[in-house]
Formats: structure tokens, sequence, C-alpha cells
């Protein structure tokens, strides 16, 4: 079995949104509305119905009360300062650990499975969890951190070293961190994949000629692969961030944001807040939140598109 | 073959002693590679071992415990029937193929007027669905639940599965007209002039030309879209409110608060969660990874 892509597909076209790829389709005569209009309807109909006008009330309700979703009592900046003043949310401490240590294991795990023969079976074991519900992850990991020595298996091997059983989840300093591990668990698989074909991606004759001019092995990843793979690491990096703060299931099925509120993450925030405690209004800001957040990557994204367009 | 596999002993370890030292950096590396592979499998196998593992030994003994293996499916039959786990199965398809059908279809001829038809301000409008690439699930809950109760309390569209097949295709389009119009603009324009000057229309041009040369492409969409739908827990939460219609995710969060402790169960129900995106990636890789790796932009 390969991960790699195969010819079938122009593997550049579909695996990595590639933006140079563009080039102006040449049509003959002058425009079509009618064409136009039939084909872009269906879309132009459901986006503008589910993400544009939706956007504008959420932004709108955000600077309301909105006990039951409707237009109340205008608040002005009310939610925004109870949200930056007592932010429940600690995605700021995933975007550190889980974005950087995903990266880490994921170059590591790329560059060495490399060596072996086995490569393609170590890159599917580590992908798996990717193709899997985030809710199976969580039912998968809560077994394994169960307080309960027979049955999970972590504290079963602290049991081992004389370590009385841990409450991973239950415990207000640990969770995050617990938490932490599953979404690396998860997600090691995606930056593996991805930084293989970056690295193989150098050509081969670079590295061998650095290994005749007498390089080492320390050196040639410092000084030649790491560099190579920077523009994919930031793009993957991005991905990661992207990922953090649309976090919701995993965080949900396994603790429910708790104990207490410990591992609240944004999206979650902003569901407990909209359809548990019915503050609409601050939820809504919370929407905001994420969604300002997430601009700059927008404007990035587009720019990266136009100037490809351009060339 | 990568260029990082080429075995350093090969060049410089000329000597008996470079030799062993290379063969044992390649041993560190095998057994390095060995625990990866251990700490990516173990947990999920410990949950799979346990499915099958009747409920008292379960409570008695941990599933690594091997030489008192008694296996029995009991806890499946259980989970399915008792916890009602088959409807939910049964409903998670529900939800999920019209949920892959509709984007696929209109994404495609949404990508086909982005790249083979022309009117006026066709770039700016692609730009606009670029940058609604990362819009939120979470902006459009509150606005779509009020209004759709207010303007039709009695269609009652979350007591159904329209609901949410609308919201998930919705939220599909920005990334699949994307994917879909990136891969139809490198479609040769002589092969839909040529089309056209026999006096095709564009729908001819589309459904005899277009979509049969780009079934790769659709399909890894395709694959990658059913997956997302398949294995979403937050949007069923907000737009499937009958207890009837909810998927295995919703169904398995259920299970999770109500018996928590009750491994048997959960870990059978887990594992019916699974099975299907296992099977799809193991027959489908190479679709599935590209879709997958063509997501990281989602």
């Amino acid at each position: 079995m390969g991960l790699a892509p195969t010819p079938a597909v122009p593997a550049q076209k579909v695996s990595t949104p590639d933006l140079t790829a563009v080039r102006r389709a040449r049509t003959p005569e002058g425009p079509n509305y009618v064409a136009a209009l039939l084909f872009l309807l269906p879309a132009a109909i459901l986006l503008v119905v589910f993400l544009l006008y939706p956007s504008v009330y959420t932004v709108l309700l955000s600077f309301n009360r909105g006990r039951n979703g409707v237009f109340e009592q205008w608040v002005g900046f009310d939610n925004y300062v109870r949200l930056f003043t007592d932010p429940d949310f600690i995605n700021l401490l995933w975007i550190v650990f889980y974005t950087s240590i995903v990266i880490f294991l994921g170059l590591i795990i790329a560059v060495v499975a490399a060596r072996v023969r086995y490569e393609s079976v170590i890159k599917a074991i580590v992908f798996i969890p990717m193709a899997i519900s985030a809710t199976a992850l969580a039912v998968i990991w809560k077994f394994v951190y169960s307080p309960d020595a027979n049955i999970g298996l972590l504290n079963a091997v602290l049991g081992n070293f004389g370590v009385s059983p841990v409450a991973w989840l239950g415990d207000e300093h640990i969770v995050n961190f617990a938490l932490i591990a599953v979404g690396i668990w998860g997600s090691v698989g995606f930056a593996t994949v991805i930084l293989s074909a970056a690295v193989k991606s150098i050509p081969a004759e670079v590295i061998e000629s650095a290994r005749v001019e007498g390089a080492n092995e320390r050196q040639i990843f410092f000084r030649m692969i790491l560099p190579m793979v920077s523009l994919p690491i930031s793009v993957l990096g991005v991905t990661l961030v992207v990922n953090v703060i649309k976090l919701f299931d995993l965080i949900y099925v396994m603790t429910a944001g708790g104990p207490g509120k410990a591992s609240r993450v944004i999206a979650f925030t902003m569901y407990q807040q909209a359809f548990t405690a019915g503050q609409y209004g601050y939820g809504s800001a919370v929407a905001v939140v994420m969604l300002v957040v997430l601009i700059p990557i927008m404007i990035y994204n587009v720019r990266r598109f136009r100037t490809a367009s351009v060339t | 073959m990568s260029v990082l596999a080429e075995p350093m002993a090969g060049s410089r370890a000329r000597t008996p002693a470079g030799r062993a030292v290379a063969a044992l950096n390649r041993s560190v590396i095998h057994v390095a590679l060995g625990l990866i592979g251990v700490f990516w499998l173990v947990p999920t196998l410990g949950l799979l071992v346990t499915s099958f593992r009747p409920r008292s030994d379960i409570q008695a003994t941990g599933w690594w415990d091997i030489f008192n293996l008694h296996l029995t499916l009991e806890n499946y039959r259980q989970v399915l029937e008792a916890q009602g786990m088959l409807q939910a199965f049964v409903n998670t398809v529900f939800i999920a193929v019209p949920s892959t059908v509709l984007p696929i279809v209109i994404c495609a001829l949404a990508a086909y007027a982005f790249s083979w038809v022309r009117f006026p301000f066709r770039d700016t409008l692609f730009l606009i669905v670029i940058a609604f690439l990362l819009v939120p699930v979470q902006v459009a809950f509150i606005p779509l639940l009020t209004t759709a109760t207010a303007l039709v309390p009695d269609l009652q569209l979350t007591r159904g599965y329209v609901a949410i097949w609308l919201a998930h295709t919705a939220f599909a389009l920005p990334f699949g007209i994307f994917l879909l119009r990136n891969f139809f603009i490198t479609l040769p324009p002589d092969m839909i002039e040529a089309a056209r000057i026999d006096g095709a229309s564009d729908f001819r041009v589309f459904s005899t030309i277009v979509v049969p040369v780009s079934v790769p492409a659709i399909a890894a969409y395709g694959i990658f879209q059913f997956l997302w739908v398949w294995n979403d827990l937050l949007m069923a939460l907000v737009f499937v409110q009958d207890s009837s219609k909810y998927p295995m995710t919703r169904a398995i969060q259920n299970l999770l608060s109500q018996y928590g402790t009750e491994w048997h169960l959960l870990a059978a129900g887990a594992f019916l969660l699974m099975i299907v995106p296992l099977i799809v990636f193991f027959s489908l890789q190479r679709y599935f990874v590209q879709g997958l790796l063509a997501g990281s932009i989602k």
C-alpha cells in the first residue's frame, strides 16, 4: 500500500491546493449570462442563505443580549468585554503545544521512516487516526486514560512502577495536556504524510553531492532538509492552527470542557453558551471572535491565489 | 525510493568499526519505528479486543490479560439491538449519502461556470468563494435555528434530515468549488472548444466531457466529504433534534453520558462507528489521502 499520491489524479492538482495551476480558460464568444446563472444558482443560494446571511446576523446579535436568539436589547460591546476580561477557553495552550509537537514528530517520522523498507506500513499506521471520527478517538482515549487500573492501560502501566492511579481527565492541572496528547496522536499522521512528500521532493543529487563533500547526517538534516521543507511546514502550521480554532468534537465527548471549565476551547464555549446556557448574544460574540481570528488566514489564501493567477 | 533511504554505511563505513556503528544506527531506527508503531496501534487494538470480551471479564481484568481471553459477539448484539445502534447506523447513512451527493453536483456545476463560462466579475466572485473557505460553522448556528423556527414553524426542519443535509452541503461548497475548479481549469481548452464548435450546449459539454474526464478528482472530493459527514458530531448536535434520527456519533455520545463505565457497550459502539471509515481507508487509500491532503485548507 502506498500513501504517496499516484498518477491517476495529477497529484499536485488535488493533493495540495496548487495555486499555480491556474490557466486562463479560453472561451469563444462574449459573456454567457444564462449559462453562468444556471450553473451558479444552486451554489449561490446556499452560500447566501447558509453563510453570508448568518454571518451578518451573528455579528449583529453579538452586540445584543439576545437571550432567545432574537434581537431584544442592544448592549454595545458588553459581550466582547466579558469575553476578553474573562476568557474561558485555552486554545493558546493548544496552539503552542499541539502545533509544535505535531510538526516535530511528523518531520522526525517522515525522515526516519524513509530509511526503512516498511516505510509505507509505518505511515499507514500513524495515519489511521485521521480516518476515524473524533468521537471514536475520544472513546479510545477515555479508555486508555481510565482511572481504574484494571481498565485504563496508562494507569496499569504506571501501576507496575508503583505509581497510584492518576485521574488524567479529572485533574484540572493535567486534563489539557492529556487532551493535547490525544490531539497530537490524531494529527501526526497527517503531518507525516505532508512532510514526507516534501522531503522526497528534494532532488537526490543535492543530498548526494553534500554527502560527497563530507557533510554528516546531522548537517544534512539541519542545513539542507529543514530549510527546504520550511514552506510546507508553514502551510502545515497554519492548517493545524485552524484545526485548533475549530476543535470541538474531541473536547465535547472526552471532558465536556471539564473539570469545571478547565478544558474549554473556543468552539466548545460557543456551543455551551448559546445552546446550554441560552446566552445567544454572548455565544454570537464568541463565534465572531472565531471568525475574526481566521480572517488573516483567509486574506493570506486569497493573496496566494491572486499571485498565482497573475503569473 | 527516497534519497534518505540511502544507507549511510554504503559510501563511508568501510572499516569494521564503521560498519558496526552503522548497524547500531540502523537498529536504533528500527527500535524507534517499532515503538512508534506500537504507540499508534495499541490504544485502538485495546478497544477492539475489549469490544469482544464479556462484560464480567472487562470488569475483572484489563484487556492485556490475554491468557484469560474469552471472546463473544454479545456486546455487538446488545449495542445494535438494545441500544439502538443499528438504527443510528442507518441514520448515519441517511445523513451522509445526500450530504455527499448534493455537494458534488452543486460544486461541479459551479466549478464549471468558474472555469469554462465567461461572465463579468467571474474571478472576483471566485475569490469570494475562496474567502468563504474558512468561515466557521459556528457563525451559522444561531441565525439558522432561530430563523428556521421563526419563518417556517410548522416545517420543523431540524426534526427531519433536511436541515442537516442543507447545512452540510452549504459548508462543503467553498472547498468543493475551489478543488474542482482547480481541476477543471487544467483540462485542454481545445477539447471543450471543439465540442462547442460542433454545437454542444454548456450543459452538454459539462455532462459529456468535463464530468467524465474529472472522475478521479470528483471521487477524491466525494470520499473526503463522505467521511467528513460520517465522522461529524457537531453539526448533528445542532441540526438533528429528533432522537430517533440521531447518527452514530450522537448515539455514542449519549451512551457515554449514560453508561460512562460500561466499556463493553462503548467499545462495540465505537467500532461500529469506525468500521466504514476504516474500510474506505484501506480500500481507497490513494483517493482518500489525496482528498484529505487537499482538505487541509478546509
